[in-house]
């Protein structure tokens, strides 16, 4: 329905939490659920909307990004007229070629927001995963003289757990307006939590990103929405679904474990809203001679000989005779050779495990193994 | 006006294929599925692709709708480009008449116009109905260093086998002295692939010269090539070494298929710069549950496993339901395997839906016969098919009065299943082979 909107995704965000798995990629980059990226849910949200206009920003590390969103074509963006446009920084008189943050990126990306045809912004972050078409959410907006609708979701109110990223609480009245927001409160009584998703017309963000900037303030939930509440009228939207945050290594590991649930995962990915994703030609998987996998997310190409329980597997992974891996997650390319024994471990791409290595984590901790390395 | 191309081929894609049954009732045999997520025209096109040529006249006739929603406009296969890329063609009303493609010869008759576009100077004839990795640019290369006016692909079988195919008699430079469609008493093994590279200009007159003779079945192979050695034409043979395979039969689809779970298979798919393309559905990668059992077998995504499945090719989006089993099969794309249902030696086409506790086919030491499943059909709870019957597309086999006497009884013929499917285990556990560790993950990818 909504072709009166146009998406923003700013794929900038520094996730330290996730230690080696994003110290060559962006979060948005990251592979998730056996086949996907974390980027595919907002893009794939966005397209099921009905918008065709969505820009992606960058901001570091944008290599792996890039090669997966190529032309957009995977989401049908690639068009002739809109389409998918990936906005990296340069240096330009304003900007020394780095974001200070969202409103720095917003304002670098100024040409592409004022030259979009269409009335309405979408504006989301790249590390948060759910499926949902956004016509409610515009609905509620347009029927409440919303200025800018956050999309949230709601958690118990816990305890800081020290690794945590962009854990913005909000507060709301009756009439669901947002009075005060809350930015990683150490500890918090509120149980509503941004998803890092907006709508916002286009001229106000245009205004408002202009009126921060002048002021030197760059941070789009402190100053940009927190510093405008008085001002604007900001209300916030519940979703119900699943959601996800990928800010730590733990909430990644969590996530995966997550789809395990062939419930959710059907209703994540294969429900009337489905997730699209850029697609690699691999053969099917191969389960050969004594091999034996219990729940277990297997992809494309994987060749399995040995035990695997509990764990996604990426596709063209490789498990070898005799090796057990158990509450795993193995990125694509990963191969574990015979008599090898993994368990809770995050194995990102291209690694190879030797025989008889054993790698043992747990679960709040699971051991992470960087690109291309030899265990 | 399109750019000239010094290579055009023209593939044959109109075939029935009769004697796959129902697989084909409602599809051309290019479309039908092979390994779980091929297509059987994904093999010459990738081929095309690779062995460089982007110009592609697709000719079809036989049920085209599945085939053409597949082909689309080539971008599976990179066919979607600027200038050439994939061209569906099928035949066509010219001023008040039209005429259906009457014979392989005549399809490309009917298209001189569409390779004159491009103004090519050698033609490759190409047929959709083979399993095969081929780099036809040495095909082209030699044709082209023989100076021929057609090189035909050729493919030693065994002698005894010969008389099954259009075999090829060449002195030892590869001309070809002699052409015999199934001859009965072979002289050479050298069997036509149906695999052609022609001089464009010469076929051409060829082609339209038989087109005028009201008495040819306008086949290449009885009446083109025939002609062609009559006049002394330079016909050569172009030897091909590798995996080659007509899928022409259930049978033989059933052979092939199973080919691809053996340790070392025949045909590799995992070759990296000749990649066989193909539509990609777009799904999660596939779910093995907690009591799923798989053994030796290929599994794509979207399916979702809770029961055995044995010695079998599962398309994707197949539901495999808690205590089924599925020995010896092919399942293709969108099929449910209901509840305790039983499917062994069978074809289940897309889209089928087997419900609970049924039984197809007989398992594999007891009957060697193959049971084919229609698309869309539908098998109700407790209904049995019988060992090496086909059932039509989008029937409903119910269940009958006999088959609840079977299902009584069933009970203790599942506990003998279990020990059969143990002993098989151990099996397969012991043939398999052991290269050394480091090559092994290249090895189970198999090579030519």
């Amino acid at each position: 329905m909504i072709r009166e909107a146009f998406g923003m995704i700013y794929a900038g965000e520094q996730i330290i939490n996730l230690r080696e798995l994003v110290e060559l990629r962006a979060v948005g980059a990251l592979p998730i659920g056996g086949r996907y990226r974390v980027i595919d849910f907002p893009l794939s949200n966005m397209v099921n909307t009905g918008i065709r206009n969505v820009a992606v920003i960058t901001n570091r590390n944008y290599n792996s990004l890039m090669d997966h969103l190529g032309s957009g074509k995977a989401w049908d963006l690639s068009r002739k007229s809109d389409g998918l446009f990936i906005l990296t920084p340069y240096a330009n008189r304003d900007n020394p070629g780095i974001y200070r943050g969202l409103v720095d990126a917003l304002k670098g990306s100024m040409d592409y927001i004022r030259r979009a045809k269409q009335e309405y912004c979408i504006l989301t972050g790249s590390y948060t995963i759910f499926n949902l078409v956004f016509d409610d959410m515009m609905r509620f907006h347009e029927e409440n003289g919303s200025d800018l609708t956050i999309l949230f979701n709601r958690l118990s109110a816990e305890t800081y757990a020290g690794d945590r990223y962009a854990d913005i609480r909000i507060k709301t009245d009756k009439k669901n307006v947002v009075t005060d927001i809350e930015v990683n409160p150490g500890l918090s009584s509120l149980d509503k939590v941004s998803m890092d998703t907006y709508i916002i017309r286009k001229d106000i963000l245009i205004y408002l990103v202009e009126e921060s900037i002048a002021r030197g303030e760059y941070d789009f939930v402190r100053d940009l929405i927190r510093g405008n509440l008085g001002r604007l009228k900001v209300m916030g939207f519940e979703h119900k679904g699943y959601v996800g945050r990928m800010h730590s290594v733990a909430a990644y590991y969590k996530a995966n474990m997550d789809f395990l649930d062939t419930k959710l995962q059907k209703t994540l990915f294969r429900g009337e809203n489905r997730i699209f994703t850029k697609v690699k030609d691999e053969v099917p998987a191969k389960y050969i001679g004594a091999s034996c996998v219990r729940n277990s997310i297997v992809a494309n190409g994987c060749i399995i000989e040995g035990n695997v329980e509990n764990s996604i597997l990426f596709r063209g992974v490789y498990v070898g005779k005799g090796a057990s891996v158990k509450n795993s997650i193995l990125l694509p390319s990963t191969e574990v050779n015979d008599n090898a024994e993994l368990q809770y471990v995050v194995i990102d791409k291209n690694v190879s495990v030797r025989n008889r290595s054993r790698l043992i984590g747990n679960e709040e901790f699971p051991v992470v193994i960087r690109k291309g390395a030899m265990v | 006006m399109y750019r000239k191309k010094r290579i055009v081929a023209m593939l044959l894609a109109g075939g029935q294929g009769s004697r796959l049954g129902v697989l084909t009732d409602q599809r051309a045999k290019p479309a039908v599925t092979y390994g779980g997520k091929y297509r059987i025209i994904d093999f010459p096109l990738s081929n095309c692709i690779h062995s460089g040529i982007d110009t592609v006249g697709i000719l079809t006739q036989y049920q085209p709708l599945e085939l053409n929603t597949y082909i689309g406009a080539g971008s599976p296969w990179d066919l979607d480009t600027m200038s050439g890329g994939a061209f569906v063609l099928p035949p066509y009303v010219k001023g008040k008449s039209g005429k259906w493609y009457s014979g392989t010869a005549n399809a490309i008759y009917q298209n001189i116009y569409f390779a004159d576009q491009f103004d090519p100077e050698v033609l490759i004839v190409l047929s959709g109905d083979h399993i095969y990795k081929m780099n036809y640019s040495w095909l082209i290369r030699a044709h082209i260093e023989k100076g021929a006016d057609a090189t035909i692909a050729v493919i030693p079988v065994p002698i005894e086998e010969a008389s099954r195919f259009g075999i090829m008699n060449t002195d030892k430079e590869l001309r070809v002295l002699d052409f015999e469609e199934k001859p009965e008493k072979p002289k050479s093994n050298l069997a036509s692939m149906g695999i052609y590279a022609f001089q464009w200009e010469k076929i051409k007159s060829y082609l339209i010269a038989d087109a005028n003779d009201p008495d040819s079945s306008n086949d290449f192979g009885k009446n083109i090539i025939p002609a062609m050695l009559a006049n002394d034409e330079k016909l050569y043979a172009y030897e091909f070494k590798g995996y080659w395979k007509d899928v022409g039969t259930v049978r033989s689809l059933w052979d092939a298929n199973m080919e691809l779970l053996q340790d070392f298979p025949p045909l590799n798919l995992y070759d990296d710069p000749w990649r066989i393309f193909s539509r990609n559905p777009n799904e999660p990668p596939h779910y093995v549950d907690y009591g799923a059992e798989i053994k030796n077998s290929i599994v794509s995504e979207g399916c979702y496993i809770y029961g055995s499945v044995i010695n079998s090719i599962l398309s994707s989006g197949v539901t495999v339901e808690k205590d089924a089993i599925v020995q010896d099969s092919i399942i293709m794309a969108e099929t449910r395997v209901g509840e305790g249902s039983r499917v062994h030696m069978s074809i289940v086409d897309e889209e089928a839906d087997i419900g609970k506790r049924a039984k197809v086919g007989e398992e594999r030491a007891a009957n060697n016969k193959i049971t084919v499943l229609g698309k869309k059909c539908v098998i109700r709870n407790g209904a049995v098919v019988e060992p090496g019957k086909q059932v039509g597309c989008g029937v409903a086999v119910l269940k009958t009065a006999r088959d609840q006497v079977d299902d009584r009884a069933g009970g203790s013929r599942k506990a003998k299943d279990g020990k059969a499917r143990n002993a098989k285990t151990k099996e397969t556990a012991n043939a398999a082979k052991k290269p050394s560790p480091a090559s092994r993950r290249a090895a189970l990818k198999g090579g030519e």
